[in-house]
């Protein structure tokens, strides 16, 4: 079982860590987006600053105004958002009637003034793909066909999920593991360091890899699909339309009968200043007209739970629609832990920080595997004659070592300098460049890729050195370059309280951080372990 | 690992029960993933569903047998077996309930 766990965990540690680290950034994806686009205007509030029947009325007439025959009106109110994070304003949005043998409709939309009703002049921002372009690559990779994607990655979870359950079956003393930690001792520390982190965020790894293999079960396991449907496109489609439930057959919506802006007032009296989020008008083919209200701050972990349904001929409150079959619904709890969207910043913050433990896992069982192999390597080539020194085997052996620790070096340091050349390259790039938002992409891979070669020319010990120092480099210039190429710098977002904004920037200052500390770290190590033999020669 | 002696045919019994960890494992765990799917009292899209997203247990407990048991052969009848029982009652499942021919 050791030995599964070993070669499952060698074989994909290097994509399982770019997972974990874009996947790890996903968690802040709107923060990150958000710091990409510095043209934005810092964070303001609306929440509580004007009347919700004004600016429903504002925003009813806007609809009637511009939006085209449409199955659904929606009016959301200023509030606190979850997904996407962060204060939303005053906007109204649409679906129009989709078109025969279509199930969704075009979405549109627009951002209105709170006072005047207008709509807002949209600032454009500079072209990135912010932090959804990390997100998306921790489930489809990079450059490659979308199929091949998520199977790559579906593997490596699988592969992953095998080594988190083994792992747990290999150490039968995994609570007195937890309080063992032999600092300074090579090989043990690197294990203890494997041992501790993995059992403290045990739980997250198994809900994490387990949910990840659910979003695609059905791709990667079409089985019982296949067998019950069958498995071309006919019956495919047959299957996910039956998993959808009946379709609906919707309407053209017009104004409520009911008045919308006093059904917002009272909501507002009732649930609390910026706790009504939207309400949205829709009319079911055949049946009465309704109003769907969301709220905020709901301790569900579904975010856009509906809160009350209401006629829109006569106010009347309406039951809320049956909730979705259990299967549904586990699937749904599945996606939301995975996803996280429904947690607050300190049970962010908890998800970030279990994704950096995952990363950390990664790391000491690759590195750790070096080590080891090492120490065995060297010990054989001591006692073994010529002849077998330099064997075949003996060779491969040599060779492979060198391999795993060049991809170790490459990615472990690369990765994460690649990663803040992706975010310099926001800053850098010319904001007018046609191009630029698949450059910042090129300079995270072309960094990346230049980190691997590096370290295959360099001694290991150096490469692991300058690489982590240049990544620390990188990470501390960042709120540098922010504050020489953007007014979006700490100076002015600490001054306005935006605490979005220059989390970004603090968080840089904090893996700059950490990287020194392990380029420190392993100076000091290694300048000791040279300077001891030497040291016991001349006594 | 140093103790164990690395000859080829130590290698070539690692490397079957690979195999049979990552292909006779799968097909066990599609086996029964749609055995349990003809057999779970639900609407039909809802037991596939449901019995899909249990499928990677059977899966990893069916890698963990193929490196538990004494020999490579051993581990190929631990996957083919069972997996063959599970089809059989799967298809006489369907067939029963009019579902497949």
């Amino acid at each position: 079982m050791a030995w599964l766990h070993t070669w499952v965990g060698l074989t994909t540690g290097w994509v399982l860590f770019f997972v974990f680290v874009t996947g790890t950034a996903g968690y802040l994806d709107d923060e990150i987006t958000r710091w990409m686009q510095p043209e934005l205007p810092l964070a303001t509030t609306q929440i509580g600053l004007y009347e919700p029947s004004v600016m429903t009325g504002h925003a009813l007439a806007r609809l009637q105004a511009i939006a085209p025959p449409a199955r659904s009106w929606t009016v959301t109110l200023p509030h606190q958002s979850l997904e996407p994070r962060g204060e939303q304003g005053l906007s109204i949005a649409w679906e129009s009637l989709p078109s025969p043998g279509q199930n969704a409709g075009r979405r549109g939309g627009e951002r209105l003034d709170p006072i005047s009703g207008e709509p807002q002049q949209a600032v454009t921002p500079r072209a990135t793909g912010g932090g959804t372009v990390l997100y998306r690559m921790h489930y489809l990779m990079h450059s490659l066909p979308y199929e091949t994607g998520i199977k790559v990655v579906g593997i490596c979870t699988m592969l992953m999920w095998l080594a988190v359950v083994t792992g747990v079956i290999t150490h039968k003393k995994i609570f007195s593991d937890f309080f063992t930690f032999r600092p300074g001792k090579g090989q043990r520390s690197w294990l203890d360091a494997h041992n501790v982190v993995s059992v403290l965020s045990l739980p997250f790894f198994l809900m994490i890899t387990y949910t990840g293999l659910v979003f695609f079960a059905v791709t990667y396991l079409p089985a019982a699909r296949d067998a019950l449907y069958g498995s071309s496109a006919a019956p495919r489609q047959e299957f996910a339309k039956e998993l959808r439930g009946p379709a609906r057959n919707d309407q053209r919506v017009t104004a409520p009968n009911v008045s919308l802006p006093a059904l917002a007032q009272r909501l507002e009296s009732e649930w609390g200043v910026g706790n009504v989020v939207s309400m949205q008008i829709m009319h079911p083919s055949g049946e009465a007209p309704y109003i769907d209200v969301r709220r905020a701050r709901t301790s569900t972990l579904s975010v856009h739970e509906l809160a009350a349904r209401f006629s829109a001929i006569d106010g009347e409150r309406l039951p809320l629609p049956e909730a979705a079959p259990a299967t549904m619904r586990v699937r749904s709890t599945l996606f939301a832990l995975h996803e996280g969207l429904f947690a607050d910043w300190w049970l962010r913050w908890l998800y970030v920080i279990s994704g950096l433990l995952g990363c950390a896992v990664i790391g000491t069982g690759l590195v750790l595997w070096t080590v080891k192999r090492g120490q065995q390597h060297q010990r054989l080539q001591q006692r073994a004659g010529r002849a077998v020194r330099h064997s075949f085997t003996a060779r491969i052996n040599a060779t492979g070592l060198r391999l795993v620790e060049v991809l170790n070096i490459g990615t472990l340091a690369g990765l994460p300098l690649g990663l803040a050349a992706y975010f310099l390259a926001n800053r850098l790039l010319p904001v007018t460049m046609t191009t630029r938002a698949s450059w910042e992409v090129h300079s995270l891979f072309i960094v990346w890729g230049g980190a691997l070669l590096y370290a295959s020319v360099r001694p290991a010990k150096r490469a692991w050195f300058e690489l982590l120092s240049l990544a620390a480099a990188a990470y501390v210039s960042i709120p540098g370059i922010n504050a020489l190429t953007t007014d979006r710098h700490l100076g002015i977002t600490l001054r306005h309280g935006d605490w979005g904004l220059a989390g970004f920037d603090f968080a840089m200052f904090g893996l700059a951080g950490v990287f020194a500390a392990i380029a420190i770290k392993l100076q000091r190590k290694w300048r000791a372990a040279e300077a001891a033999p030497l040291a016991r020669k001349k006594s | 690992m140093s103790k164990v002696d690395l000859t080829l045919r130590y290698r070539l019994q690692v490397a079957s029960r690979v195999a049979a960890a990552a292909v006779g494992g799968y097909v066990l765990a599609s086996a029964v993933t749609a055995m349990l799917a003809a057999l779970f009292p639900l609407p039909r899209a809802e037991a596939v569903l449901a019995s899909t997203m249990l499928g990677f247990v059977w899966y990893s407990l069916a890698v963990i047998t193929v490196f538990c048991v004494k020999t490579a052969t051993r581990a190929w009848l631990a996957m083919a077996l069972p997996a063959a029982t599970a089809a059989v009652w799967c298809a006489w499942l369907l067939h029963a309930s009019g579902l497949r021919p």
